[in-house]
C-alpha cells in the first residue's frame, strides 16, 4: 500500500498527488513514468514521475481527468492509499546520459501541451540543477488550465505561456509560438514535445520543416509497463518498438502518429460505459434502450 | 466391479455450459473414486512413473497412501518433492510425463496419476494442512526474483532450509504466468493459486510486489545495498513476438499475453473490474501451444466465434492433448495448414479480416517435425476483427542488460548450468523459463530445486 501525502486540485480536472513510494523515489530519472492501481478492482494506469524526493521517498503525479478510473482517482485525498504504484518505469530521457558540456551548449526548447507541463517540469529542473537553461513553452485551453507555472518560471531560462483563447500570454497555439521564436532569430538544437498526441504530431511535422530534431514522449495504451504484453507498441522508423520498454521518448520525425492515435480510440465504447457507470452508479441500468445495457 | 484396464472417469462440466463460463472445467476425484482410482496402481518396485517425472516424486508412494485413505499422509509424501501438487496435478503434461511411462498403460489406461495428485493436494487446501517449517532461521539473505513456479519453489526450498528469502515480483500479484497467463478455467487463481502461494508465506518467505528489478532496484543493487548473499533469477519468458506481418500494429490485433493478462490478472471478463477487453464477434489466434488454446478458449468465453489458425497439422499441435480435446469440444474452429499473409485493416484502423495461405508438410527440419511450405495460388482472404497472435515468447532484456557480468545466450536466455543453477555471475543463480525459453511448470519447479541446492551448497560452506 502506498500513501498519498498530498492531494491538491491544480485547475480544472487537473490534481496533483505526492505518493510515498521510497523504492520508486530511490531510483528515478526525468522521463520515467509509474503505474498505479487504485484498489482490489482497478486498471493499471500509466503516470510519469513530475517530480521526486529522493529524502523523502515520495514521488508527485499529476493527472488529467478524463475516464472512469481518473475520474474515481480524482476523489481520493491525503491520507488514502494507492493498492499498487509501481516503477520507475520506461527509460529516463536521453539528456541524462550526455556529457554535461555537450549539454551546456545546446540550445534546448521544451514544448508542453495542456498537462503535459507536468512531465516537462522534472526534465527542465534536473537541466537547471545541472546548470544547463532551456526555453519552455507552456500552451493550453485558456488562463485557468495552465498549470505549475511558478514552479517551472523557477527552473526555466525563457518562460513562454500560451492560450488558444488568448485569456493569457502568447494567443495561439504552442505551434505558432515555436515558428515565432525561430522567426525572431532563435535557433534550437533540439525540440522536446511532449502533451496530447495530436500536439506532438503537429509540433513534429512543424520542426521537421524547421530541421530541428525532435522528441516526444508517447502515451499508448498500457497494461503491465513492463515489456510483456505489446499493448503499448508504436511504430518507429518503420520498426514496431514497446513505448514502455523502448521509451517512451522516442524521435518524434519517425513516430507514426496517426497508427498511434487510432489506437489510443480503442476502448473508446468502454471507456464511454465506464463513465456512465460511474457517474449514473446504480441507477445506469434504467433502460434508455440505446445501449443495451451494461453486459 | 469397474474394468481395471480402464481409469475412473473425472467429472467435468459439461461443453456447452462451460464455455459460457470462467469456472473450472475440470471438478476432479472425490475420495472415494480417488481410492478407486489408487487400487489400480501396481505399486512396482521399479517404478517407471517417477523417471518420467521431472522431480522425481513417489509416486507409488503416495498412491499407496490414497489406497488406504491416508490423504494427510499421501500430501506428505508428495511435499518431500513438490510444492505446488495443486498446480501440477492441473497443468502438467502427465500424458508425456509419469503416465506415459505407467506400466498400466502398456494394455490399457495409465493411472491417473495427475488426478491423484490433485485430489491429495487439493485435500490438504480445503484441510487446511501445514507445510513442515524450519526450525530456526540460518542468519542467510536470499533473493529470488519472480514468482512464477521456478521462483517460489526455490524460496519454499531455501525457506524450510532456514533461509531468509524475499521473493520481488514485477506485478501487483504474485505466482507469474500461473495468475497472469493460464486462465481460470484451467487454474482457479482464488480456490488454488492464491493458497498454495500462502503456503509458501507459511514457510516464512517474505514477499514484495511491484518491485521490477533492473528498474526499481537492480541485482548489483541488491547484493550491494541491500545485504543479500545470493540472487536466484525466475523470471520467465514474458517477451511476445509478432509476426512482422502488414497490419499488426491495427486495432484489434493482441498478443496473446496481452489478452490474457487483461482477462487473468485484471479480470476483465469480470464488469466489476475497470479494465477493458475487446471480446470480438469472429476472432482467429494465430498459433499452436497452451498458450493459443488458452486464448481461444477465453475469446470464446466472451462470445466469438473462435478460430485456431495454425501452419502445420494436427499431430504436430504443440498443446496438450486434454486441452485440444476441451477447446473442441467447446466449439473452437480448428483452421490447419494455414498460415496467415497479411492482416486487413478497415478506414478506422481496425481490423477486418486476414489474407492467409494453404500450407502442405514437406521434408523434416533440423528438428525433425516436418516442415510447412506453402501452397503456390492458395491464398485466400476471411473475414474478422480480432486477431491474437500467439507465437511464442523470449526472455525479457531488463535483467541481464542491467546486471554485470551476467551471460546470455543468442537466445536472450541467461546462461545456468543445470545441476545447479549457477549462472556467470558469482553468487547468482536461475532457473526456468529465463533459462530454457518457455518450458512448462513442473521443469521450472524442477529449476528451482536445482537453484535452491546451487545456493544452499554456496552459502552452507
Ligand atoms: C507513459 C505514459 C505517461 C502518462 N503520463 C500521464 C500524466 O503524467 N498525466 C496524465 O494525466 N496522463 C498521463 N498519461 C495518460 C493516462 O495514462 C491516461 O489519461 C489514463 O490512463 C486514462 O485513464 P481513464 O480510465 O481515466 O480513462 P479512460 O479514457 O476510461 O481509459 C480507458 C483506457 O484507455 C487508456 N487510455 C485512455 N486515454 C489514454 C491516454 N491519453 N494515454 C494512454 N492511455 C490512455 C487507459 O489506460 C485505459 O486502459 C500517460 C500515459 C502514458 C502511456
Ligand atoms: C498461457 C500459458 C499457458 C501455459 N500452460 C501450461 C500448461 O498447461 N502446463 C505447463 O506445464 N506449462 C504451461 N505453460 C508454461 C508455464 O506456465 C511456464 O513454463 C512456467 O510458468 C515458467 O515458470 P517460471 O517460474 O520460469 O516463470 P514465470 O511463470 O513466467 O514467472 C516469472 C515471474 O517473474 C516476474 N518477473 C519478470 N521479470 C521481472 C523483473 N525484472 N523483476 C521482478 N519480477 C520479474 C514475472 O512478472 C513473473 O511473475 C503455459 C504458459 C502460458 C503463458
Ligand atoms: S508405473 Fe503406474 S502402476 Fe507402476 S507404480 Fe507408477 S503409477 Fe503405479
Ligand atoms: S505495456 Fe505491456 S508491453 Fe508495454
Amino acid at each position: 500500500m502506498y500513501k498519498i501525502l498530498k492531494a491538491e486540485k491544480l485547475a480544472d480536472k487537473i490534481y496533483l498527488m505526492d505518493v510515498e513510494a521510497p523504492r520508486v523515489a530511490k531510483h528515478c530519472e526525468p522521463g520515467q513514468f509509474v503505474i498505479v492501481k487504485m484498489d482490489e478492482k482497478g486498471e493499471r494506469i500509466p503516470l510519469t514521475i513530475c517530480d521526486y524526493d529522493r529524502e523523502a521517498g515520495t514521488i508527485t503525479i499529476v493527472f488529467q481527468e478524463i475516464g472512469a478510473s481518473t475520474m474515481k482517482m480524482s476523489k481520493m485525498i491525503a491520507g488514502d492509499y494507492f493498492r499498487d504504484f509501481i516503477g520507475p518505469l520506461g527509460r529516463p530521457s536521453d539528456f541524462v546520459e550526455e556529457d554535461l558540456e555537450t549539454l551546456k551548449n545546446k540550445k534546448m526548447l521544451f514544448v508542453a501541451g495542456g498537462v503535459g507541463a507536468a512531465p516537462v517540469y522534472p526534465q527542465v529542473k534536473w537541466l537547471k540543477e545541472h546548470g544547463v537553461e532551456v526555453d519552455v513553452i507552456v500552451g493550453s485551453k485558456t488562463k485557468d488550465m495552465l498549470i505549475l507555472e511558478k514552479k517551472m518560471n523557477e527552473v526555466a531560462g525563457n518562460y513562454y505561456p500560451c492560450t488558444d483563447d488568448g485569456t493569457y500570454g502568447h494567443a495561439g497555439m504552442v505551434t505558432t509560438k515555436i515558428e515565432k521564436l525561430v522567426e525572431e532569430g532563435n535557433k534550437y538544437d533540439v525540440c522536446i514535445a511532449i502533451g496530447p498526441m495530436i500536439m506532438m504530431k503537429f509540433t513534429c511535422l512543424l520542426t521537421k520543416k524547421l530541421e530541428i530534431p525532435t522528441i516526444v514522449s508517447m502515451n499508448p495504451i498500457m497494461v503491465d509497463g513492463t515489456g510483456m504484453c505489446g499493448a503499448c507498441r508504436v511504430i518507429v522508423g518503420g520498426e514496431v518498438k514497446f513505448a514502455c520498454v523502448d521509451g517512451p521518448e522516442f524521435d518524434g520525425h519517425l513516430v507514426d502518429f496517426d497508427n498511434a492515435m487510432k489506437r489510443q480510440q480503442m476502448y473508446r465504447t468502454e471507456e464511454g460505459r465506464a463513465i456512465l457507470k460511474v457517474q449514473e452508479g446504480d441507477t445506469h441500468h434504467g433502460g434508455c434502450g440505446n445501449c443495451g445495457g451494461d453486459n | 466391479m469397474a474394468d481395471v484396464l480402464k481409469r475412473i472417469p473425472v467429472r467435468e462440466q459439461d461443453a456447452k455450459e462451460r464455455a459460457t463460463n470462467f469456472e473450472e472445467v475440470c471438478y476432479g476425484y472425490n475420495k472415494e473414486e480417488a481410492m478407486e482410482e489408487a487400487a489400480r496402481c501396481l505399486n512396482c518396485k521399479n517404478a517407471k512413473c517417477i523417471e518420467g517425472c521431472p522431480v522425481s516424486i513417489n509416486i507409488p508412494g503416495f498412491i499407496s497412501q490414497v489406497k488406504e485413505g491416508n490423504i494427510e499422509e499421501a500430501y506428505k509424501v508428495i511435499g518431500e518433492s513438490s510444492a505446488l501438487p495443486a498446480i501440477c496435478g492441473r497443468v502438467c503434461p502427465q500424458e508425456s510425463q509419469c503416465e506415459c511411462k505407467c506400466i498400466r498403460g502398456i494394455k490399457g489406461d495409465p493411472v491417473s496419476i495427475g488426478k491423484l495428485e490433485r485430489f491429495v493436494a487439493d485435500y490438504a487446501l480445503e484441510n487446511d494442512i501445514k507445510p513442515v517449517k524450519a526450525e530456526k532461521t540460518n542468519g542467510h539473505k536470499v533473493a529470488v526474483i519472480g514468482s512464477g513456479p521456478s521462483g517460489l519453489t526455490c524460496a519454499g526450498d531455501l525457506a524450510k532450509l532456514g533461509y531468509e528469502v524475499t521473493v520481488f515480483e514485477a506485478l501487483h500479484e504474485l505466482g507469474g504466468v500461473l495468475v497472469y497467463g493460464i486462465p481460470e478455467f484451467r487454474l482457479p487463481k482464488h480456490k488454488v493459486v492464491k493458497k498454495e502461494i500462502e503456503k509458501v508465506k507459511e514457510l516464512g518467505v517474505k514477499f514484495e510486489t511491484n518491485v521490477v528489478i533492473g528498474k526499481s532496484t537492480t541485482i548489483d543493487q541488491l547484493m550491494e545495498e541491500e545485504d543479500f548473499e545470493a540472487v536466484f533469477i525466475g523470471s520467465g519468458a514474458g517477451l511476445p513476438m509478432f509476426m512482422g506481418i502488414p497490419g499488426e500494429t491495427a486495432n484489434g490485433v493482441f498478443s496473446a499475453n496481452e489478452y490474457l493478462t487483461r482477462s487473468n490478472l485484471m479480470k476483465a471478463f469480470d464488469d466489476s473490474y475497470d479494465t477493458p477487453i475487446v471480446a470480438g464477434k469472429k476472432v482467429a489466434v494465430v498459433g499452436g501451444g497452451n498458450v493459443a488454446m488458452d486464448a481461444a478458449r477465453t475469446a470464446l468465453r466472451l462470445g466469438a466465434e473462435v478460430h485456431i489458425v495454425y501452419r502445420r497439422s494436427e499431430a504436430e499441435l504443440p498443446a496438450r492433448v486434454e486441452e485440444v480435446h476441451h477447446a473442441k469440444e467447446e466449439g473452437v474452429i480448428f483452421d490447419l495448414l494455414t498460415n496467415p499473409k497479411e492482416i486487413l485493416v478497415d478506414d478506422n484502423g481496425w481490423v477486418k479480416g486476414m489474407k492467409v495461405i494453404k500450407m502442405e508438410l514437406g521434408e523434416p527440419d533440423a528438428s525433425g517435425r516436418r516442415r510447412p511450405v506453402e501452397v503456390p495460388g492458395s491464398e485466400y482472404e476471411i473475414e474478422l476483427d480480432t486477431v491474437i497472435m500467439s507465437l511464442g515468447t523470449s526472455p525479457n532484456p531488463l535483467i541481464a542488460s542491467t546486471t554485470k557480468g551476467l551471460e546470455t545466450n543468442r537466445r536472450k536466455c541467461i546462461v545456468a548450468e543445470e545441476e545447479n543453477g549457477q549462472t556467470s555471475k558469482a553468487a547468482v543463480f536461475a532457473g526456468g523459463d529465463a533459462v530454457t525459453g518457455a518450458a512448462t511448470v513442473i521443469l521450472a519447479m524442477g529449476a528451482g530445486k536445482a537453484g535452491a541446492k546451487g545456493i544452499h551448497e554456496l552459502l552452507s560452506k
